[in-house]
């Protein structure tokens, strides 16, 4: 009975059931726009595990999204909603970029300077919002909002500097330097025949561990998850509130640069102007929530996004817009916050069998 | 107090039988019985936990009784809602009151029930009601005063008028002298006597035995969810109804050796400061606390305690003052500075400052020691070493359940939650201990616990400054009682043969400065 409990309480249950809702509500819209969901999904199952190709570029879709993922999931733990991902991305994406295009050096060094720039660029820009919060009491949601649209148009005036800019037209940069790219090797490449092959899931996943590492190991983290439950407790404690504010958003700030260094050194190789926001900040919260903040469940909820992100791209082979995907996705996350509805009445079901309801 | 009694045994108004609840494989009330007369002051007595909330809310409708029967005046009902309970003449006076400050006392009790002339309210005929409610149990409640304006004893009055206005025969009292003073307390058993008088049935829960003694003509006592006894409140003394209630003989009187007081540890001269309405909470406060003295500081909430402690510890900034620990400022210093200074503290609240409440017991007990050795080297937690002074701990100072290292302290009772913070406050070892309300909320067997600590580091010449509403509590473990009023000293007295009575007049600020 314990062990009954143990599963019906835990999270992983109802990150699933919420998943198989998602999916219902997608197969219901896609039914009323007079498209098999059966065919839809067969598709996207097999765009994305039908040949190693598929499924490498998944984990490249995959491994930007657990890094902003991660972001989230960490300021989550110290109880601040890091809804800025999107422009420490941005910023660390452009950093990355202007260092690799700009700076002349050896393969591994070039490629740790510009990992080292993208992610004091997202620390930096995560920081000012600390800052605010901090100094002057500014509501970081409402800071962080503006800061990713600063970055979004800073990111696009940088583009258009003539000594970045792209050579004879095109609304990108130009092509960061061979020595900074971070492709896989060409074995692995022709393995899988997929030319965007990278290092990036390696990034991702040794972030992964490095951040499970310091929120459950040190004594940082001790007093990062010590402010995150109960800030009260901590200052009585003599924890500075403040400083651990500061220290959690821009570690989330690095993570998420370090996800937009991964996506313009490993996929992309220059930055496009942008015409909209590139949504891989927003979609770190989805990964964080289906990963229940957890650092390594962040991991598998990011390979998840980066599948259905890259197998929605095949969707309109079958003549089904790919926005299905945002709308699982989008249901998904509605299912997932209210989880803990579930819980109750799941709970409640299980203790009324037994003749109570459960407490 | 007079007691008095109106109990009519011949007619039985509530009879629960073999009450049983569970919750899940937890049994909160295991075959619990009571019975309550016409007139009759049932006191209903257990620890925390024990399971009289449950009961209570069995009867007012906010739970179902897995099985087991509820007779009102001999008929067999069915209370599936406080709705239910109300029309069946049962009203809840709940410890934490439900009044909006900003309305006047008419109509918070007319809320949910307001009569109406068309389209308006109509406030005068339940004006006249609730003046007549008032005059008939002597409750002197000004029907237009706001409750932001009147007293923690009046708002409690205005929450029994709630209920008699909704013609309530059977009142449940929850833990009503929590916040009252001695007056207020006198005054409150008073009026129910005047209830009972009138025919009304009270049901008190309390752990206070001696409110029980003053008020109550039966005393059902639960202990850990089993029904152990009905007593008549007459024919036993506090004694013999602790030891029903915790299983045990307790001693309630903490014996204290003599001691002399040494040096002044903690020195706090002209302290002033503002409350968060930026009104002067600390009017020029002076106070000292001395080596191996328990000092007690007395005072009604609100007259500026929380604010001293807020103070000292650094959690707020005062205005103006000095404050020294061994002669060294910790004037407006950080909460850190001050307890490496060495000013420890049991919080008032332990939910909110003392404990966080999502960590594990082992995690809460190095909350202040979490970066020094053997618990962290290098940044890095050594969880074997957090693990085995928790062990320790847990043993140490009986921390149930037992092997409880990784349980969330929020899944601990209240008397275990403050066991916790003790236990962590004990391994500081630091010269001052203020502990504030340390035993709010606690049974007998764990505030039999905590004075007993107290006394102890007061015996190991440390310095303690105990800030408490419970004046008993004050009078029992004091070397010496300093009365605050209105932010400030307003009177001194040697904790040996206080008077009850001088006290709580001066706490009431009945004293005039010479």
């Amino acid at each position: 009975m314990n062990k009954k409990k143990g599963i019906l309480n835990s999270n992983a249950l109802y990150t699933f059931i919420a998943i198989s809702v998602g999916f219902l509500v997608g197969a219901i819209l896609l039914m009323l726009a007079g498209i098999s969901p059966a065919e839809a999904y067969g598709k996207l199952i097999t765009g994305v595990f039908g040949k190693p190709k598929f499924v490498t570029w998944s984990i490249v879709y995959a491994a930007p999204l657990i890094l902003t993922g991660l972001s989230v999931a960490f300021s989550f733990r110290t109880g601040v909603f890091n809804i800025g991902a999107e422009g420490q991305f941005v910023v660390g994406s452009l950093a990355a970029c202007v260092v690799g295009i700009l700076v002349k050096a050896p393969a591994p060094i070039h490629i740790l300077l510009c990992i080292v720039a993208a992610m004091a660029a997202g620390a930096l820009w995560g920081a000012i919002v600390g800052l605010l919060k901090v100094m002057r009491g500014v509501n970081e949601v409402l800071s962080y909002i503006m800061f990713n649209w600063i970055a979004f148009y800073l990111s696009n005036y940088v583009v258009n500097l003539a000594i970045i800019h792209r050579e004879g037209g095109g609304e990108a940069t130009k092509d960061v330097a061979d020595t900074a790219r971070i492709m896989a090797p060409k074995a692995i490449v022709e393995l899988t025949s997929c030319t965007a092959a990278n290092w990036g899931i390696v990034m991702a996943i040794a972030a992964a561990v490095v951040i499970w590492f310091i929120i459950s190991k040190t004594t940082l983290g001790y007093q990062l998850r010590s402010v995150g439950f109960s800030r009260t407790a901590a200052e009585y404690a003599g924890i500075n509130t403040n400083r651990m504010f500061l220290t959690a958003m821009a570690i989330s700030g690095a993570m998420a640069g370090l996800g937009g260094a991964v996506q313009t050194l490993g996929m992309s190789g220059r930055i496009s102007q942008f015409s909209s926001q590139e949504q891989f900040g927003f979609q770190g919260i989805t990964v964080a929530l289906i990963g229940s903040s957890n650092p390594i469940g962040c991991i598998f909820a990011g390979l998840f996004y980066g599948a259905m992100k890259y197998g929605g791209t095949k969707l309109s082979l079958v003549n089904a817009p790919s926005e299905v995907v945002d709308i699982i996705m989008g249901t998904i996350i509605i299912f997932i916050a209210v989880s803990h509805v579930f819980k109750m009445l799941v709970l409640e079901k299980a203790g009324k069998k037994k003749g109570g309801a459960q407490a | 107090m007079a007691k008095q009694s109106n109990v009519d045994t011949s007619s039985v108004v509530i009879r629960m039988k073999d009450i049983v609840k569970t919750f899940g494989s937890f049994v909160a009330n295991d075959h619990i019985n009571l019975t309550v007369h016409k007139g009759e002051v049932h006191a209903i007595l257990g620890e925390n936990g024990a399971g009289k909330s449950t009961l209570m809310n069995v009867l007012y409708g906010l739970y179902h009784p897995t099985s087991g029967s509820i007779e009102i005046n001999g008929n067999e009902v069915r209370i599936d809602s406080p709705q239910k309970a109300i029309e069946l003449g049962i009203g809840m006076v709940h410890q934490h009151f439900m009044l909006v400050q900003p309305f006047t006392v008419t109509e918070n009790i007319i809320l949910g029930t307001e009569p109406t002339k068309g389209m308006v309210v109509d406030t005068k005929k339940a004006r006249e009601k609730i003046v007549e409610l008032s005059e008939r149990y002597n409750l002197k409640v000004d029907p237009d005063a706001k409750i932001e304006d009147i007293s923690v004893g009046m708002q409690q009055r205005v929450e029994i008028l709630k209920v008699l206005y909704r013609n309530a025969e059977h009142l449940i009292l929850d833990e009503p002298t929590a916040s009252l003073t001695p007056q207020e307390i006198t005054e409150l058993i008073d009026i129910i006597h005047h209830l009972t008088a009138d025919g009304k049935s009270v049901i008190l829960i309390t752990h206070k035995l001696k409110e029980i003694k003053a008020a109550a003509d039966f005393c059902t006592i639960i202990r850990r969810g089993k029904y152990i006894n009905t007593v008549k409140v007459s024919e036993c003394d506090e004694n013999q109804l602790a030891a029903m209630m915790v299983g045990r003989d307790v001693e309630f009187k903490v014996e204290k050796k003599e001691m002399n007081p040494g040096e002044v540890v903690l020195d706090v001269r002209e302290l002033r400061a503002k409350d968060y309405r930026h009104v002067e909470i600390l009017k020029g406060l002076n106070l000292s606390v001395r080596r191996g003295e328990i000092v007690g500081l007395a005072g009604v909430d609100g007259n500026g305690q929380s604010e001293l402690v807020e103070i000292i510890t650094g959690l707020r900034k005062a205005e103006s003052g000095e404050i020294t620990m061994h002669g060294e400022s910790i004037y407006n210093t950080t909460p850190k500075q001050a307890f490496e200074k060495g000013v420890t503290s049991i919080p008032e609240d332990r939910q909110k400052h003392g404990l966080v409440l999502d960590f594990s017991v082992s995690e809460n007990l190095i909350l202040q020691n979490f970066a020094k050795a053997p618990y962290a080297k290098h940044g890095i937690l050594q969880k074997n070493a957090i693990e085995q002074h928790a062990t320790e701990m847990i043993e140490k100072f009986d921390i149930r359940p037992s092997g409880c290292n990784q349980r969330l302290a929020g899944e601990l009772s209240g008397g275990n939650q403050q066991k916790v913070i003790i236990a962590r406050e004990v391994t500081n070892d630091s010269d001052l201990l203020i502990a504030v309300n340390p035993t709010r909320g606690l049974d007998v067997g764990a505030i039999e616990f905590v004075h007993k600590y107290l006394v102890e580091q007061r015996n190991k010449n440390k310095a303690i400054l105990l800030v408490s509403f419970e004046l008993d509590e004050i009078m029992s473990l004091s070397d010496r009682i300093e009365v605050i009023f209105d932010g400030q000293i307003v009177g001194s007295v040697a904790g040996k043969g206080a008077d009850e009575k001088e006290l709580g007049f001066m706490m009431a600020g009945g004293v005039k400065h010479e």
